[in-house]
């Protein structure tokens, strides 16, 4: 009260428009989400392709999975399962070149196409704009990824049991696959690989804040030419290391490893499942491009056929990896440096 | 309490001096056409006042320090930058609810009543506008919102005749009063010569004329001088003297009128004949390097 009434005397001004509330961070990530509908159109087109070769894998489904009946268990399981991962793997791939992509272009193209002066005109600071950009990547892509894959896999199951029921296959697949289990898994591998790379979407966002050309090649060609000079002047290869476990050692840390993880999953499956034939719900290679890319283990260093069982979750083992830590405390100084860029670098 | 009160500006880069110390002083309630050269540091100094740009010296703006309680003072302060500044993929109804939903003197019902005489639609693109239409839709958003003080750098650059003179007529009956304070740079001066309050040159980093209209109007004189009159006019100590149809248009600054009244017809002059004058002769002199 006394402030409106120190208002009011305040010289002969006209008393002010009342102010009406703000919500600055809802609104950046709603104009984040309007700007890039990549982050969810992206996702969305590759799981519509999965689901494509899902259909056209209903074709010859029933014959290939009475085929497998002959196969002993061990390769049972780790064929069932393997559609399920190539759907996982291939939504992951693409939130995380989606992730990078807009990482760089998040603090850039504001610059280049001059509307940095427009979003700078509003009462939004450069901590609540760099905060939302990074919320993205970081939490709001894996919601996105995470939902799509287990909706993927719900409806790869559920078409499977129902084509499989109907040409009247005696082992459903539900007694050989755990499916919630399988989700599960899924969603924590989407939050330990989102905090193994946060530092990777910030250090991209900063140099695409601080670039005024080709933000690529700045992030990616310095760490390789350190790497490269590291080999030619001491022939040690410890940054390369260093990178290389950045991008795909997250599972060696996050889940349980052993020496061979489909002998001991499939251990448990054959004491819980009845274990009887089974063949795989979807030929493996759906669409060449996708599967090309799911194909190749090192990306987000999946094990080949790791583990559909809660068992092998080693949350504790994750947390307790001074990478993990370290990477968020570079990532926490990356997108300081971010804020400070927004605040002081000039449109392009 | 002045809304931009700025003392010893400077903001030197690197190889050049933008702001070599300026003065300026802009009371509430007034229109101020900050009119300058390219490269004068127009705006630099704008940048200072909006608080994206740090600088040597003393600014508040609104009383604040515009570098250090930016986030504050934003909620107070706006500003068109430049044409053509709103993303381009952003659609209309988006800016509204964008701007509704951060900034806290956002007016809807005035931006939506704005828009209603214009042609853009709610779903378009910025990108499928024309160029005077983005400018529309950003006046309409910069209207709607109950800012103390608003700064255009060259709000209507590249728009045709009917769009500027729109925009400048908008500006003035709808947007404009006596709490609120304009701060325009532009180089079409004779488009704002009528709705100016105030005048300031700018040139090469330092302010080489500051005048309220009211001052510019009782020094400033020009009369159209006959040949045969010339001489008698050049005693008087002409500022500028340009041919127009083989006469003699002379500039006085602070001349008796009497005498000038003998010579011809005296008139107020306008702000581009007396940027040429004051920014001409700067550049005759060899004060800054000509263009």
């Amino acid at each position: 009260m006394t402030n409106s009434s120190d208002q009011m005397t305040d010289a002969s001004r006209t008393p002010p428009a009342p102010l009406h509330a703000t919500r600055p961070f809802y609104w950046s990530v709603r104009r984040e989400l309007w700007e890039n509908r990549s982050l969810y159109l992206a996702p969305l087109a590759v799981s519509a392709l999965v689901l494509v070769g899902l259909l056209l894998s209903t074709i010859g489904m029933a014959q290939r999975r009475l085929l497998t009946l002959h196969l002993p268990p061990a390769k049972q399981v780790g064929l069932i399962v393997q559609p399920y991962e190539f759907a996982h793997g291939s939504v992951m791939i693409t939130g995380f070149i989606v992730a990078i992509v807009y990482c760089m272009s998040a603090l850039h193209t504001e610059r280049r196409d001059r509307s940095v002066l427009f979003w700078k005109s509003l009462p939004v600071s450069d901590l609540t704009t760099v905060l939302a950009k990074i919320f993205m990547p970081t939490v709001v892509l894996p919601i996105i990824t995470g939902v799509i894959v287990v909706a993927v896999q719900l409806a790869m199951y559920a078409w499977s049991a129902i084509v499989l029921a109907i040409h009247g296959v005696p082992q459903p697949t539900y007694a050989q696959l755990p499916i919630v289990d399988l989700n599960l898994v899924t969603l924590y591998s989407l939050v330990v690989t989102t905090l193994w790379y946060v530092p990777l979407y910030a250090w991209f966002m900063m140099v695409g804040g601080w670039s005024r050309r080709v933000p690529f090649l700045w992030a990616v060609l310095p760490p390789a030419a350190l790497c490269l000079g590291e080999k030619l002047a001491f022939n040690t290869t410890y940054l390369t290391k260093l990178l290389g476990a950045r991008f795909v050692g997250v599972y060696d840390r996050a889940f349980v490893t052993q020496p061979s993880v489909v002998t001991t999953t499939v251990t448990r499956q054959t004491v819980v499942g009845s274990s009887a034939g089974a063949a795989p719900d979807l030929p493996p290679p759906v669409a060449p491009p996708i599967s090309h890319a799911a194909a190749s283990p090192g990306f987000h260093g999946m094990p080949q056929s790791h583990s559909i069982g809660l068992a092998e979750i080693d949350f504790g083992k994750f947390l307790s990896t001074p990478g993990l830590w370290i990477g968020l405390a570079v990532a926490a100084a990356f997108i300081a440096v971010s804020v400070w860029l927004r605040r002081r670098r000039e449109p392009l | 309490m002045a809304c931009i009160d700025a003392r010893g500006l400077r903001k030197a880069y690197k190889t050049t001096v933008a702001l070599d110390g300026i003065d300026l002083q802009v009371e509430e309630g007034r229109i101020l056409g900050l009119i300058g050269p390219n490269g004068a540091g127009k705006s630099t100094a704008l940048n200072a006042i909006l608080g994206l740009t740090g600088f040597e010296g003393q600014l508040k703006v609104l009383g604040r320090d515009p570098w250090t309680e930016r986030d504050a003072l934003m909620a107070d302060v706006c500003f068109i930058a430049d044409v053509a500044v709103l993303p381009r993929w952003m659609k209309v109804s988006q800016a509204l609810d964008y701007v509704g939903g951060v900034h806290p003197r956002f007016d809807r019902a005035k931006a939506e009543a704005f828009l209603a005489k214009t042609l853009i639609k709610r779903n378009s693109r910025v990108r499928e506008l024309s160029k005077g239409m983005v400018a529309q839709l950003h006046l309409a958003l910069i209207m709607a919102i109950d800012a103390r003080l608003l700064v255009l750098d060259e709000p209507t650059l590249g728009l045709d005749l009917l769009y500027r003179k729109e925009f400048y007529d908008t500006l003035l009956n709808d947007y404009f009063d006596k709490t609120r304070t304009i701060v325009i740079t532009t180089h079409q001066v004779e488009e704002i010569q009528h709705i100016l309050t105030d005048l300031a040159f700018i040139d090469d980093g330092k302010i080489v004329l500051e005048s309220s209209m009211e001052d510019f109007e009782a020094r400033y004189a020009e009369v159209m001088v006959l040949p045969e009159h010339a001489a008698a006019a050049r005693e008087l100590k002409p500022v500028y003297e340009r041919q127009v149809f083989g006469r003699s248009i002379f500039l006085f600054d602070n001349a008796d009128r009497g005498k000038l009244a003998a010579l011809g017809e005296v008139r107020t002059p306008s702000i581009a004949d007396l940027f040429v004058a004051v920014i001409g002769a700067r550049a005759a002199r060899g004060q800054r390097p000509a263009a």
